[in-house]
């Protein structure tokens, strides 16, 4: 079966955890992944910059890991992350801040890409709240 | 054919971004021709009151976003009669047309539809 997957979301939610437990059971039980979209403050899991206690679960971390081992296409609502400080080089050149924070394996993209993920897929699972 | 799609939208338009994101969630698809729907249920419906005064918490009016949705091919709006009620809304003007619907019209009417997104 092919997944779309979207996280609303921080990643010290535990619906981030839960999105990536069930993305990981996906792949894990042979299914296709088509993409996961960060939108709202799930944006946040993209940023650079988060900053984990060491005796707590990093899933920010996890997350990234995830997303470059399987070559997941892991896409950032753009409108949302500019909103909430998540900018690649190219925006923040755009709009003149000192630091970007999203880097590969991330991608900055339109919401068209949740609607095109959500045609393809034959399930869209969302994972927002607490 | 393309899965239709409703957005549930559940938070005030003075509630942080939520509205706004849910709205911009539905007018993306109408810009791709998809079919998409609104429900606007609990908190949500404050969205659709008439006469709100956003400035007054330096909000811009969201009410001008909403009026876009027909534009973009979204007609079927829905509103949760239940909401509105609690909320006494339930005879005041709404700023946009969506249809009420009781409890039991929500239940016909979710399995409508391909995708359920709730913001």
């Amino acid at each position: 079966m092919k997944f779309a997957i979207a996280v609303y979301s921080p990643a010290h939610s535990p619906a981030s955890r839960r999105a990536l437990l069930f993305a990981q059971a996906v792949l894990a039980q042979g299914h296709q992944l088509l993409r996961v979209f960060f939108y709202q403050d799930g944006v946040h899991t993209a940023s650079s910059n988060v900053v984990t206690a060491q005796d707590e679960s990093d899933t920010a971390a996890q997350w990234r890991a995830f997303i470059i081992e399987h070559q997941v296409d892991a896409v950032v609502c753009i409108a949302a992350a500019l909103r909430r400080g998540v900018l690649n080089e190219e925006e923040a050149r755009r709009y003149q801040r000192p630091a970007a924070n999203l880097t590969e394996p991330w991608q900055l993209s339109g919401l068209g890409q949740l609607h095109e993920a959500a045609q393809q897929a034959d399930r869209l699972v969302s994972f927002g709240g607490h | 054919m393309a899965k239709s799609m409703l957005i549930i939208s559940r938070q005030a338009p003075w509630a942080g971004p939520a509205a706004r994101e849910a709205l911009d969630i539905a007018l993306a698809g109408g810009a791709y021709d998809l079919p998409v729907s609104m429900l606007f249920l609990d908190d949500g419906v404050y969205q659709l009151a008439d006469a709100q005064a956003p400035d007054a918490v330096q909000q811009k009016n969201l009410a001008a976003n909403l009026q876009a949705l027909p534009l973009f091919g979204v007609d079927e709006l829905f509103v949760c009669a239940a909401s509105l009620a609690r909320r006494g809304l339930s005879h005041a003007a709404l700023a946009l047309a969506a249809q009420t619907q009781t409890d039991e019209q929500l239940r016909e009417l979710l399995p409508r539809f391909d995708l359920v997104v709730t913001l």
